[in-house]
């Protein structure tokens, strides 16, 4: 599966992406992990606030910084 | 009634007292130098780390009914200057923090909201919020903290619709322009949801924010009980006129949280200096910040956010200025 970060680099979006990371090496999910910078591509998919986290081109949570057992969930 | 809760509960009177009689009991001079500071520093770390996780919790509570996305659709509903002041007020309640400024901008952009009136939004949205209100009243008074507010929705306003009339709207980047209309189901949020929001943001703001409480109250500290009264009366003081214009220019490039600057304002205000060089330094530091500016430089071309630092420092120091002139109708 693909899973997506999406923020500008400012350190709540640093952290979801050290969560997802963890979450994906915890359950051994079999997951590419991107990390989207690029303000054109976020605001293209209609999101208002970072940081942002999409599962297979579906967003799954705005504005939030997920802790690693909430990402696991969704990654199952 | 009112004066028990904002010198007991918002200003924490008794916590004040609380550590002056521990310190005394520890053998500290606290009306010396050294033991004076340490009084001050205790005091406010402790009464601003309380008052944030409170009021942070509280807020973000209500701001969990305000995402953009709704904020968004409800501007959509109103057209000229009923637009501007929605977007000043929806400013104050919508959460927001300078790395969302882009996608926020794009997704305002594209629903086809004028230039102005997210203007208005980026004004308010970190010079007043309902944090800054309640701090100012612990600290300043009910009246202060009202008038503040009422002015920094003023500045909003009168500076998006400056914006708007002055037709920029080629100064906005391509790609926010070219955005697509996107609309994003909304997530029904059940009030435990909100609490746990509410929860994270408070603790994740007390995080980030406590070396600059830290900073600011040793400033305020060293302001306090070591910086000669003449001297911060003199250069901030009803002795120079310009002294609006010092504490903005030295406000603006610098980058803190209002939960940073309160006690500098706090101590500088005990000191002399007066209500409107105080409330325009505290306004220059929220609202303009050099990391603020650089991530706006990637939204806008030059000649827009000239305009945008323009219209804010100067709503900022006639704030100042008008504050200073009615000072003494409001303590």
């Amino acid at each position: 599966m693909n899973v997506k970060v999406l923020g500008g680099g400012c350190s709540k979006c640093e952290t979801l992406l050290s969560n997802v990371k963890e979450a994906v090496a915890s359950t051994g999910a079999d997951a590419d992990i991107e990390y989207i910078t690029d303000f054109a591509v976020i605001g293209s998919y209609g999101i208002m606030s970072t940081p942002a986290l999409m599962i297979d081109d579906r967003i799954v949570s705005v504005g939030r910084v997920l802790k690693s057992s909430e990402i696991e969930k969704l990654l199952r | 009634m009112w004066d028990f809760v904002q010198e007991q509960i918002l200003g924490m009177k008794w916590l004040n007292t609380l550590i002056g009689n521990l310190l005394t009991a520890s053998g500290l001079d606290v009306s010396g130098r050294i033991g004076g500071s340490i009084h001050f520093f205790l005091y406010d770390v402790i009464k601003i780390v309380i008052l944030l996780c409170v009021l942070i919790f509280f807020i973000s509570f209500i701001q969990s009914y305000f995402p953009p996305e709704r904020t968004k659709k409800i501007l959509g509903k109103f057209h000229g200057i009923g637009a501007n002041i929605t977007a000043a007020l929806l400013g104050t309640v919508t959460p927001f923090c300078s790395c969302s400024s882009i996608p926020l901008f794009m997704g305002f952009t594209s629903a086809g909201l004028p230039l102005g009136v997210t203007f208005s939004f980026l004004i308010s949205s970190p010079m007043v919020d309902l944090g800054s209100l309640v701090l100012l009243m612990s600290i300043f008074g009910a009246r202060v903290a009202v008038v503040y507010v009422v002015l920094g929705l003023v500045i909003a306003v009168m500076g998006g619709t400056l914006i708007e009339k002055l037709h920029m709207e080629d100064q906005v980047e391509d790609f926010i322009r070219n955005a697509k209309q996107i609309d994003m189901p909304q997530a029904e949020l059940t009030v435990k949801d909100r609490m746990r929001y509410a929860a994270e943001q408070a603790a994740g703001t007390l995080k980030k924010v406590f070396p600059y409480i830290l900073a600011g109250v040793g400033i305020g500290a060293v302001i306090h009980n070591w910086i000669p009264e003449d001297f911060i009366a003199g250069f901030l003081g009803t002795g120079n006129p310009f002294g609006v214009i010092i504490a903005t220019a030295v406000g603006i490039p610098m980058y803190a949280d209002i939960f940073g600057c309160i006690p500098i304002a706090e101590a500088l205000l005990a000191k002399g200096a007066r209500l409107g060089v105080v409330l325009s330094f505290m306004m220059g530091v929220t609202t303009l910040s050099l990391p603020s500016m650089i991530m706006l430089k990637k939204a806008v071309k030059p000649r827009l956010l000239g305009m945008f630092t323009a219209l804010c420092t100067a709503g900022i120091i006639i704030v100042g200025y008008f504050f200073n002139a009615i000072e003494h109708l409001l303590f």
